[in-house]
């Protein structure tokens, strides 16, 4: 989603899109380009369309204006919150990962390409051990990894991710960070949405700042800003920099200030 | 020692005994499978439901002399299908939309035998089950559900499992939710149909939802509750059966207090860490992996 890769190829793109419930605008007149190879974060409070965004790129909703064009064939994964999840389902990590091979008839057993693939997979990202545990005895990483796993034995060149730190704890968020940052050097597309932008923001090679409407999209030195922050979040917000990265703080609160 | 097995072999020398046994012994083997799924999808009480919404169909299909099997099988997958459709619309919950539509097509099958009375099989079969009541259609109609359910659940293993942990992913995952939703409720509709006669419609319930949940006390995988669920129905409707004949109790009854027996037993073998793992009580544990970022995120940004 940038008008500075025009040379790549698109994957997806959003013209003048608008998308509601019950009349209630979530997405209105929406334009975007997602290139392949970018890493995206897609930055709104709660109900800033971020989740139906997503959606509309899944193609499980549909816009009600504009015009979506994915491009023909392509693979998309999706990893969900984790708070989403019941954590308690009867479930082990390879059995969750195996999931991602559910079209057409399928045997409960794992043929031996299957077993060779998930247990690659899992190695890849560090828990191939862990395969035969159940999935509420990971730790926050360790789950988030999992998902990671079974979206990419789907062999996606797109994967979104929604709040993907979302309720985990500072070192989590480095791992999941650090290990998307990854893939996507190794050619993977990713998209996600998230409301924390020191944590995830503002480490992210691109971002879109989204309330309805686009209000700004570019390197997060360009939408980090106290006005287009404001635009986006409307509460007032100051950026420091500190390393040579933007730094949200929140703007004094009257109150605060009485006490 | 050998009076004890004299008479747990009298009955078997009816004919009748050996078909309730075999279609009580297939009825739990299929509940306990099915039961799995409408456990895990928080729907256990889509079983009382859904024999009370059958129960509609029987009593219709009784007024005008329609076939049992057929007109209690079309009424029974409407409501379930009904039932789909109105939980997954997100604005009423499954609970509410199975308490509205099956109740009322409990009621509307009360009012229409106290109208016209019935003309089809046994009431009181219908509603408590019956050792008796077993002919060889219903042997063949259970077996033929169950090899039906079986090939299902086989067949589509991982669209079910995928659909019943997590609906939303699996839409954008390729399966095809909504169809495999459907096809669980008319195996589900056809399981109780099939079953109604020997298990009745105020106990199906608990023969879909006891051994499913002594499964999942017993095990975390899914597979292994799959198939101990199934076990566990199956030995409980072989016990069940048995006591049936000798104390002289409703099939139905004795096969779920067999089942409750089970229940009791894990309970007190696992000292209630099987139940409260299924009840999802269990506290977060970390793993033994504690995995240290090779980079902070500020190294990702280019």
């Amino acid at each position: 989603m940038t008008g500075t890769l025009t040379q790549r190829t698109a994957l997806a793109e959003l013209d003048d899109v608008g998308f509601g419930y019950d009349r209630r605008p979530v997405l209105d007149g929406v334009t975007l380009r997602l290139e392949a190879g970018t890493f995206t974060g897609i930055v709104g409070p709660s109900g800033s369309g971020k989740t139906s965004l997503l959606k509309i790129l899944l193609g499980t909703v549909h816009p009600q204006r504009g015009r979506v064009t994915i491009k023909a064939g392509l693979r998309v994964a999706y990893v969900p919150q984790l708070e989403t999840v019941n954590w308690n389902f009867p479930v082990t990590v390879a059995e969750c990962v195996l999931m991602s091979r559910p079209q057409g008839i399928r045997w409960p057993w794992a043929s031996a390409t299957e077993r060779v693939e998930v247990h690659d997979t899992l190695d890849r990202l560090g828990i191939a051990d862990l395969a035969g545990r159940h999935i509420r005895e990971l730790s926050g990483g360790q789950q988030q990894r999992m998902f990671l796993a079974r979206a990419l034995l789907r062999r996606p060149e797109l994967m979104l991710l929604d709040e993907p730190t979302s309720g985990v704890d500072v070192k989590t968020r480095h791992e999941v960070l650090h290990l998307l940052g990854e893939l996507n050097d190794g050619g993977l597309s990713i998209v996600l949405t998230t409301h924390d932008l020191n944590g995830v923001a503002a480490h992210l090679p691109h971002l879109v700042a989204l309330r309805t409407r686009v209000i700004a999209a570019g390197h997060p030195d360009e939408v980090i800003s106290p006005a287009i922050l404001e635009a986006t979040f409307g509460a007032n917000m100051e950026v420091l920099a500190h390393a040579g990265m933007p730094i949200v703080v929140e703007g004094h609160h009257r109150h605060a200030r009485q006490a | 020692m050998s009076s004890i097995w004299t008479s747990f072999l009298e009955p078997f020398a009816y004919q009748f005994f050996v078909k309730g046994l075999l279609v009580a012994t297939m009825a739990g083997l299929l509940c306990g499978l099915l039961g799995v799924y409408i456990t895990l999808r928080g729907m256990s009480y889509i079983g009382h439901g859904l024999s009370h919404a059958v129960f509609g169909g029987f009593a219709a299909s009784s007024v005008i002399s329609f076939n049992y099997y057929l007109g209690a099988g079309i009424w029974g997958m409407a409501s379930a299908l009904a039932i789909n459709r109105v939980s997954r619309s997100r604005r009423i919950g499954a609970d509410a939309a199975i308490g509205v539509i099956t109740t009322a097509s409990f009621a509307l099958g009360i009012a229409l035998l106290s109208l016209y009375g019935n003309k089809g099989p046994s009431f009181d079969a219908a509603l408590f089950g019956s050792i008796i009541g077993v002919a060889d259609t219903d042997v063949w109609v259970v077996a033929a559900v169950t090899v039906f359910t079986v090939i299902v659940v086989l067949g589509r293993y991982r669209a079910l499992l995928f659909s019943t942990f997590d609906p939303d992913v699996a839409d954008v995952s390729g399966v095809r939710v909504a169809r495999t939703d459907a096809l669980l409720m008319l195996v589900l509709s056809l399981a109780i149909l099939a079953t109604l006669n020997i298990i009745g419609v105020t106990l199906v319930a608990a023969t879909l939802v006891i051994p499913a949940v002594v499964a999942r006390m017993l095990t975390d995988s899914f597979s292994r509750m799959l198939w101990l669920s199934a076990i566990i129905g199956a030995v409980g409707g072989f016990i069940g059966m048995n006591l049936s004949y000798h104390l002289d109790v409703p099939s139905g009854t004795m096969i779920v207090l067999v089942d409750a027996a089970a229940f009791c037993l894990v309970l007190m073998a696992t000292g209630g860490r099987g139940l409260r793992g299924a009840a999802g009580l269990d506290e977060y544990v970390d793993g033994p992996l504690s995995l240290t970022p090779r980079a902070t995120p500020s190294q990702i940004a280019p």
